[in-house]
Order: C-alpha cells, then sequence, then structure tokens
C-alpha cells in the first residue's frame, strides 16, 4: 500500500492506481471529461490537472500513477486557475446551444462550467463552423460543433465494441469527429456512446427532442431484452416511457447495455395494443368484462376438467414472482402436474460482450421457482403432444406469445379451454377463452434472475390505474409531483392491468386456496422460505445490484463476471 | 366567569355634525368637484385601457416571418411557479432545429409573473398588453399556439420596453 496525501488528508491506497482512481476511491472528485473508469486514458481533455509536490509541474491525476510519500492537492489557486482555463478553451467554441441541445440537464460541460468556470468569456470573435445534425450511424446523431474532442466514443468502438469505425480529422480548432470512409457507427453497441458523451455532440436519433431530462423521472430496473439482463434506468414523463439508460453494475453490464435492449424493450408498454383489461370469449367473440367476472369464468370452467386435462405454461419473461405463485396455482390448487415453459432462444444472436442468445430475462429464475414438470408430469413437448392427441384440454398461459411459434399455434386450436395472461393483443390472445390483462415489466415490483443466477429487482415506473405514483412510492417527476385532475398531463393514459402473481393468487382463492400475498415481496419472502436456491434472500439483501442464489441448475455459465 | 360586555363609544359629534345637514353638503361638494375632473373611468367595451409597455398581461408566442422563435427549449416550463405551460418539441428543417409542436399555456394556472419571459433564451415568450381574458371551461382555458402565436408588429411596445434591459 502506497500512503498519499490528498487535500492535506492521508489516504493509504494501491500503488497500482492513478491519481485519479485513488481519489474516487476516497469519495474525493477530480474533474475530467475524457477519462472513463472502463476505457484506456487518453489523457487530452487537461481538465483533471493537479498539483502534486515535487512535480515541476501540474499533472494529470488520470495518468499519474500513485507513489508512496506523494501529496496530491486538487483545490490550490494553481490548479483552479489551470481549471478555468481549460474551461475557457473548451468554451471558445463551444456553440451555446444548450436550449435546443438534448445533453442539457446532464451534461459534463454544463455542469463543470457553474462548478468550475469563471462565468464569462474573454472571446470576442466569431466561434469556429463545423458540421451539424450528421447522421454517424443508424441510430447515433452527431453535432462536432458541440464536440470537445475527449476521444471517449473513439476508445469505445475500437476497446469494447470493437468496431473502430470512429476518428478525428483536421487539426487545432477545425477537429472534426467522423466515421472512416464507407463506414458507419453501426455496432450493436453503438448507443453507448451517447451517454459517454460528456457533451451533446453524440445524440440518440430515437430519443431526439422527445424531451427534457428534467422533466423525466427514472427508476432503477432491469432490461427484459435478454438473459444478460443489464441493470436500467426507465425514464417516464407524463406515465409514458421514453427512453432506457444502462445503469452501472459490475458484475452483469457495467456501463453498457446493447441497442436492441434499450430500443426495442420499452415501445410494448406504450403500444396501442395494450389491453384495456381482462376479456372473455362470448358467443365466439372476445369481450370486455370486469376482473370478478373473468376470474368467475376462469374458474367454472377450470373445474370442468380433470387434473391429467389440463397443463400450464409459465413465463421467462414473467418475474419469479409471477412464476412462483403460477406454479403453486397449477400444482398445488389445480393439482396438475404438467407445467413447463417455452424457451426463447435465438441460437448465433450472442457475443461475447453482453448479448445472449436466449432472448428472456428470466429463464433460470422461472425453472428455479419450479416451472418445471412435477414428477410425472408432461415437459412441453408432451404438453404440446398432449393437445394434440386431445388428452390436453385446458391451458393455462402465463405472458408469453405462445401463438407466434408455428408448431404451438398449429395444435391450440385442439384445446377446448384457453386462459392466457398478457399485456398486449397477440397471436395467442385472440385464440384465448379468458384473457387477464397483466403488467408489464415496467408496472410491478418483483425479481428477474439472469443467466448467472444473479437476482436483480424490477420497479413500477408506469402506474396502472390501481396505482398512485405518490401513494405507492413511485419515482415522481415535477410534473407528478403537481399535477391536478384539472391538468391534461394530469390525467395520463393509465392501464387496467394487474401483476400475474396477483391474478393467479385471486384464481387460486376463488378456487379455494388458503394463501393470500398482499405485495410481490411477500410471494418473495415465501419463495426465501420454500425454496432452497433462495434461502436467506430478502428484496433487501438484493438491492440495487442484486443477489446471487444457491442455483442447482446446469443452465448457469461457469463465468461470474463479465470482463467489460 | 365570563368578561363584562365592552362598551365601545361612539366619537363625540360637535353640534353641527349632530344636525347632519351642514355634513350632507361637504359630500355634495367633494362629489360635484369631481365632474369637472378628468375622468379614470373607461366606457368598456366601446372604449377600452390601454396598457403601458411595462404591463404584464396574457404570455404570447412571438412570431417572425411566419415562424415562432421558440425552439421548445422548455426553460419557461421549468420555469413557470404555476406550472401552467407545458412543451412539446419536435424537429424542424430550419436552421434552429428544433420547435414546439405542441405549446399550451394553462390560463387558469398562469399567475402572470412573467419569469417565462425572463428566461426566454430566444425571446420568443413574452407579456403582452391583452387582459381580456374569458373562458367557460378549464378546456377552454389551455391556450395552444393557435392562440398564442402573435407577430412581431403587434408586440412592438412591449419588444421596445424589453430591448432597455439587455
Amino acid at each position: 500500500m502506497a500512503k498519499i496525501t490528498v487535500d492535506g488528508q492521508q489516504y493509504e491506497v494501491d500503488p497500482k492506481l492513478t491519481v485519479i482512481q485513488a481519489a474516487a476511491q476516497q469519495g474525493i472528485e477530480i474533474p475530467h471529461f475524457c477519462w472513463h473508469p472502463k476505457l484506456s486514458v487518453a489523457g487530452n481533455c487537461r481538465m483533471c490537472l493537479v498539483e502534486i509536490e515535487k512535480m515541476p509541474k501540474l499533472a494529470i491525476a488520470c495518468a499519474t500513477q500513485v507513489a508512496d510519500g506523494m501529496v496530491v492537492k486538487t483545490k490550490s489557486e494553481k490548479v483552479i486557475n489551470a481549471r478555468e482555463a481549460v474551461m475557457e478553451f473548451l468554451l471558445i467554441n463551444h456553440p451555446l446551444d444548450c436550449p435546443i441541445c438534448d445533453e442539457a440537464g446532464e451534461c459534463k460541460l454544463q455542469d463543470y462550467s457553474y462548478k468550475y468556470s469563471v462565468g464569462y468569456s474573454r472571446f470576442e470573435h466569431d466561434k469556429v463552423h463545423k458540421p451539424k445534425r450528421i447522421e454517424l450511424g443508424p441510430r447515433v446523431m452527431l453535432d462536432v460543433e458541440r464536440c470537445i474532442m475527449c476521444s471517449r466514443c473513439v476508445r469505445f468502438s475500437d476497446e469494447i465494441a470493437k468496431q473502430p469505425v470512429l476518428t478525428f480529422t483536421q487539426r487545432g480548432d477545425h477537429v472534426v469527429l467522423t466515421t472512416f470512409p464507407d463506414t458507419q457507427l453501426d455496432n450493436p453497441y453503438s448507443m453507448n456512446v451517447i451517454e459517454l458523451c460528456p457533451v451533446g455532440a453524440l445524440t440518440s436519433r430515437d430519443f431526439r427532442f422527445k424531451s427534457r431530462v428534467w422533466e423525466m423521472s427514472s427508476t432503477e430496473s432491469v432490461c427484459n431484452g435478454c438473459a444478460r439482463g443489464c441493470n436500467t434506468n426507465i425514464w417516464v414523463r407524463n406515465n409514458e416511457v421514453l427512453r432506457l439508460t444502462p445503469r452501472f453494475n459490475d458484475d452483469v453490464n457495467s456501463y453498457w447495455m446493447c441497442d436492441e435492449g434499450r430500443l426495442n424493450t420499452f415501445k410494448f408498454v406504450n403500444s396501442e395494443k395494450r389491453l384495456s383489461g381482462p376479456f372473455v370469449k362470448k358467443n365466439g367473440a372476445l369481450t370486455r368484462v370486469g376482473w370478478d367476472e373473468a376470474i368467475a369464468e376462469a374458474v367454472s370452467q377450470l373445474k370442468t376438467f380433470k387434473k391429467s386435462e389440463m397443463a400450464g405454461i409459465g413465463s421467462a419473461y414473467a418475474t419469479n414472482e409471477d412464476n412462483y405463485v403460477f406454479q403453486r396455482l397449477m400444482k398445488e390448487t389445480i393439482g396438475t402436474k404438467n407445467v413447463d415453459v417455452v424457451p426463447h432462444v435465438k441460437e448465433g444472436d450472442e457475443d461475447d460482450i453482453l448479448i445472449r442468445a436466449d432472448k428472456t430475462p428470466n429463464m433460470l429464475g422461472a425453472t428455479e421457482v419450479g416451472v418445471k414438470p412435477a414428477d410425472g408430469g408432461l415437459s412441453l413437448k408432451g404438453i404440446l403432444q398432449g393437445i394434440a392427441d386431445g388428452g390436453i384440454k385446458a391451458l393455462y398461459v402465463l405472458e408469453d406469445d405462445i401463438a407466434s411459434i408455428p408448431e404451438i399455434a398449429a395444435v391450440l386450436p385442439n384445446l377446448q379451454l384457453l386462459i392466457v395472461h398478457s399485456s398486449v393483443q397477440n397471436k395467442t390472445t385472440e385464440m384465448a377463452d379468458v384473457v387477464f390483462s397483466c403488467s408489464t415489466y415496467a408496472e410491478k415490483h418483483g425479481t428477474l434472475t439472469n443467466f448467472q443466477g444473479r437476482v436483480q429487482r424490477i420497479r413500477p415506473a408506469v402506474s396502472t390505474i390501481e396505482q398512485d405514483r405518490a401513494l405507492d412510492g413511485f419515482s415522481m417527476s415535477r410534473w407528478d409531483k403537481f399535477a391536478s385532475r384539472n391538468d391534461r398531463w394530469g390525467r395520463p393514459n393509465k392501464r387496467d392491468a394487474r401483476p400475474s402473481w396477483r391474478i393467479a393468487s385471486a384464481v387460486a382463492s376463488a378456487l379455494g386456496a388458503k394463501t393470500r400475498y398482499n405485495t410481490a415481496e411477500d410471494v418473495f419472502q415465501e419463495m426465501a422460505t420454500r425454496i432452497p436456491a433462495y434461502k436467506g434472500l430478502s428484496y433487501l439483501k438484493v438491492g440495487s445490484r442484486g443477489a446471487m442464489i444457491q442455483h442447482s441448475s446446469k443452465t448457469v455459465s461457469s463465468r461470474p463476471t463479465v470482463s467489460v | 366567569m365570563a368578561e363584562p360586555r365592552k362598551i365601545i363609544r361612539s366619537k363625540d359629534l360637535s353640534f353641527w355634525q349632530k344636525i347632519y345637514i351642514p355634513e350632507i353638503f361637504k359630500g355634495l361638494r367633494i362629489t360635484l368637484s369631481h365632474i369637472f375632473k378628468k375622468k379614470s373611468t373607461y366606457m368598456y367595451p366601446d372604449e377600452r385601457f390601454k396598457p403601458p409597455a411595462s404591463f404584464r398581461g396574457r404570455p404570447v408566442l412571438v412570431e417572425e416571418n411566419g415562424e415562432e422563435r421558440c425552439v421548445a427549449c422548455g426553460l419557461c416550463s421549468r420555469v413557470c411557479p404555476a406550472l401552467a405551460i407545458e412543451v412539446q418539441a419536435s424537429e424542424t428543417e430550419l436552421e434552429k432545429e428544433r420547435y414546439p409542436v405542441k405549446f399550451e399555456i394553462n390560463m387558469v394556472r398562469c399567475i402572470f409573473c412573467g419569469f417565462c419571459e425572463e428566461v426566454c433564451p430566444e425571446e420568443a415568450i413574452v407579456m403582452s398588453q391583452n387582459y381580456e381574458l374569458v373562458f367557460n371551461s378549464q378546456e377552454e382555458a389551455v391556450f395552444g399556439k393557435d392562440k398564442l402565436l402573435t407577430p412581431t408588429t403587434r408586440l412592438h411596445d412591449r419588444l421596445e420596453f424589453l430591448r432597455q434591459y439587455r
């Protein structure tokens, strides 16, 4: 260990660290633009200049290794003057278009202007003009004028995404970020450069001008795009999800997430195809009914079948809580042994960075909580065969569009009863006799278990008609806090949906089961006592970074962490 | 025990005040003197008050060359203490890149403080001299771009007034 002194305080730190890393570990922030914990050191922004005793000049904290006895000053007059000078240079050619810039509100340059700059400019001449509105790739927009040449995006594409297409051309104040001829920034991780960019030079084409960042609330969640389960933030305004951003978790996704997950895993929450409530098939047509009627209809129909004539299909998209209550309903209350889950694996669509071939976020979790055939029960293949043969007459499906798979769709018409939980209208709901509209992952509490066996929390970000943002402890934007019924933005589009565990629990109660759950946490607590893999876990222990289960399954990769 | 009731004595009046008649004439004299003074009322609506340029009437969007100056930055919306302003931005082919596809001021919420005008980086929202606000329902009180857009020619006074403080 090396003993260093930072701003008069002594610390013992690992001698392999650089000054900026050592300071960060001690909670001291040294301002920086180009340095990033997961990228190589470039040392070109000069913002992290600090004074180190016995060094002739100021040194950049990001590229200076700590040494025993080193004395660092981060707030001396010399350092402050140097920072102000760096900021003045950066702002000379930076356009004053914060009002139209999407980065405004989460911009490092904006923040540092307040913290480390003098507040005025001595520069009187015209700013250098450079290309604006450049489509750098299918998902990323570039504004060269705003660029401060930190090269984070260049290093990210080279080192993390392994697609070295970005570079700087020209010199001096005419430096331009560009792609090499005939290439574009289109790798599956390209949108990470948007968060990496400390200014608004790189922005999302999907989110462009949709909302100011301070108008949205952000909720910690988990991506449901694949078995990786990248940690995310859900950004919501007026009860509508507008964007997802990655959230740091070194054990799962580091600072990154893939473009597919970022763009295509939330739009169904706002979709016009969302079900308006529960439906029951009457005279061949699905009719909107109340919850009690739908549950009564499902129960009365289920009672007409023998135990062996029924089967349940859980969901690798639903939470552990949903699957747990579902399998209890199927196995204990209804009493069938035929329970399984449909895998959604896209062979070959995976890489060494984050993307997994298994496109469901909770396959391991579903099987661990008991969505698998009981002893002597039929597996998925057996259930489908049974439906084709006429042995299985009633099927209960949890949050999965099974009819989108042709082999399954072919046998479904043989069924006499199909009960489906779904949040949107799809092929399966069209064939169903009873449809329960269930909450999406953005509307409920719960946990998902990723391929590593890491249990991670999801939290509601969008409210359904039964929920209230304030009373149910949602994260709130300023609009949410002060809305009244008279405001149009105070009357958001809320859906009549319930979490699947609640629906399954209500069906079980109607069939005579004794157990009742009030919250998803109640379900999890029961899981923690009854399922060995979840033993000792609680929502508190899962926290925001997740916790490992003691898994028994062989599908789990032996690699504990990602090296990204 | 209850407090004894306080007796409030009326002012002692003099003899001349008590006989009342001279006081009536005193009052009438004041009334009559106003006949010859300048009128401070208007025969509304035939005659209308034109407020000075410093007047803070209802906020409007400045329209220049057929386009709003507004770039939908949302600062007025953020600064508004009454949360009266709702802005939705979108992209435009114009050089300013961004424009408000929706700009609504809830006139029931508006408190005419003028913060929106003060914070605007484009001088795109200003307080007009218009004080006539009538609506029959909450919905009608939400003014959209159609009601808010006002050409610069009609805002000359206010824009000149603001120029002094730039």
